[in-house]
C-alpha cells in the first residue's frame, strides 16, 4: 500500500505526519520516501546512516555543428526555449531543457543526439524496519519532477510506502501523489492552511485519489477547515495540538512519537483508519 | 541601422523597461528613419525561458543594437555568441535613448 502525504501549503506538518507514522507501525517494514526534493528533511528524523543510493541525470540535446544547416525547427520546436538558434549557431540552455528529446526528432539532418545532464541524487538508510529513501536536487537545478520520478521508482510492492510530498499544487506534487491508494492531507485551520487544502481536495478529486485530513495546530484558527470537510463529507483522521513541546523536539530533529510515545497509539490508529476506508 | 530598445508601451515615447527577457515590448527602430515598430513580448510571462525566447526575437529580427536595463543570465548567454551589441543601464523613454546612444554619450 502507498500512503502519501501532502498538504498544499508549506509548513503544515507534513513530515511530522510521514516519519511519526513511519515510527508507529512497528510491526510492518515502512519504505519513507521523501519527495520534497527541494529541501528533503525527513533524514533528519530517522536515526540512520545515509549513503548515496544514484545520481539522477537528465538528457539534453548536444548539437553536431558540422552537420547542422540552421534551419531553426529545433528552436522553434522546444516550448521550454531550451535552443536558441540564429543563422550561425546553436546554443542550448541545459538548464531550461525538460529532456523530451523532441529537437532531436524533429532535426532534419539527425545533428541532434543527447548527453546526460546531473541535476540531483537519492539517498539511503535504513533502520530496523524503517527504510529511508531520499531525493535532492542539485542547487540551482530547476527541475524537481525527474527526481521525484526516480525516488518513486524504488516503491517495491512487498512494504508499506509513505510518500513526504512536496507543499504546494503543481506538477512535483502531483508526481508525488500519483498513484498512492491514500493521501493524508495535512492543513492547519488558518486561512492559508485552509486556502491550499480546498486546492488539493480539486487535485486529488481530480486524479482519482481517495484522501482524510489531519488537523495540525488545531487549537489556532477558526472553523473553516472543520465545516469544509463536513460539507464535503471528508473524514478527519487526526487532530494534533497547537502544543510548545512538540515543536520544541521537532526542531531538535526529535519526532513527536519519540518524545511523547504514548502518540504511537494514535498514529497507529491513523493506519487502522485509513485501511478501514480503504477496506484492507 | 536597427535598434531594439524594451519598452513598457507600443511608442518612441513610451518609457524604457528595465528587463529584456521579460519586457512588456520591443520597439525597433531604424536609426535613419526614426520609423519603428513595436512587438509585444509574448514570452513576458512565460514560467521560464523568457530571456532565450526575447533573444530569439531580436536575432530573428536582424537587430544589431540592443538598448535595456538589464539582461538575464540566460538572454545574456544567449546573445553572446550573436554579432548584437548590447547597451544596458538605459533610462528615459526610447526616442531619447536612441538619440543618447547615437550621440555616443551612453550612460
Amino acid at each position: 500500500m502507498v500512503i502519501s502525504v501532502a498538504s498544499g501549503k508549506g509548513g503544515t506538518g507534513k513530515t511530522l505526519v510521514s516519519v511519526s507514522l513511519a515510527l508507529s507501525i512497528e510491526d510492518e517494514h515502512v519504505l519513507l520516501l521523501d519527495c520534497d526534493v527541494e529541501e528533503p528533511n525527513t533524514h533528519i528524523f530517522i536515526k540512520a546512516g545515509f549513503d548515496l543510493l544514484k545520481t539522477v541525470n537528465v538528457p539534453v540535446p548536444r548539437v553536431n555543428e558540422a552537420l547542422c544547416v540552421h534551419c531553426k525547427k529545433c528552436a522553434e520546436f522546444c516550448k521550454y526555449k531550451a535552443i536558441l538558434a540564429s543563422k550561425t549557431t546553436v546554443t542550448i540552455f541545459p538548464d531550461l531543457c525538460h529532456g523530451c528529446g523532441g529537437c532531436a526528432i524533429v532535426c532534419p539532418v539527425h545533428a541532434i543526439d543527447e548527453e546526460m545532464h546531473r541535476i540531483g541524487r537519492l539517498m539511503h538508510g535504513s533502520t530496523a524496519n524503517i527504510e529511508v529513501i531520499y531525493g535532492e536536487l542539485e542547487i540551482s537545478k530547476p527541475l524537481a519532477v525527474p527526481i521525484i520520478r526516480e525516488v518513486k521508482r524504488q516503491i517495491s510492492n512487498d512494504s508499506l510506502v509513505i510518500v513526504d510530498s512536496p507543499p504546494g499544487t503543481s506538477c512535483p506534487v502531483i508526481e508525488a501523489v500519483k498513484g498512492s491508494d491514500f493521501c493524508v492531507l495535512v492543513t492547519e485551520p488558518t486561512p492559508f492552511g485552509f486556502h491550499d487544502l480546498t486546492m488539493m481536495v480539486e487535485v486529488l478529486t481530480q486524479i482519482n485519489i481517495p484522501f482524510g485530513v489531519v488537523i495540525n495546530r488545531a487549537d489556532l484558527g477558526d472553523e473553516r477547515v472543520w465545516d469544509f470537510c463536513k460539507s464535503k463529507n471528508i473524514p478527519i483522521l487526526l487532530t494534533v495540538p497547537y502544543e510548545r513541546r512538540i515543536a520544541v523536539s521537532y526542531s531538535k530533529g526529535v519526532p513527536m512519537v519519540v518524545d511523547m510515545p504514548e502518540w504511537k497509539e494514535k498514529f497507529k490508529d491513523l493506519y487502522k483508519e485509513i485501511k478501514r476506508l480503504l477496506n484492507k | 541601422m536597427k535598434i531594439c530598445v524594451t519598452s513598457i508601451g507600443n511608442n518612441l515615447e513610451a518609457q524604457v523597461d528595465q528587463r529584456f527577457g521579460r519586457c512588456l515590448f520591443f520597439i525597433i527602430v531604424d536609426s535613419e528613419t526614426m520609423q519603428f515598430k513595436a512587438i509585444q513580448n509574448m514570452a513576458a510571462n512565460n514560467r521560464g525561458g523568457a530571456g532565450v525566447s526575447s533573444a530569439q526575437l531580436i536575432l530573428d529580427e536582424g537587430v544589431e543594437v540592443l538598448i535595456t536595463g538589464n539582461v538575464g543570465p540566460n538572454a545574456l548567454g544567449a546573445l553572446q555568441n550573436s554579432n548584437i551589441k548590447i547597451v544596458t543601464g538605459a533610462s528615459g523613454n526610447v526616442k531619447e535613448a536612441v538619440e543618447r546612444y547615437l550621440s555616443g554619450k551612453g550612460w
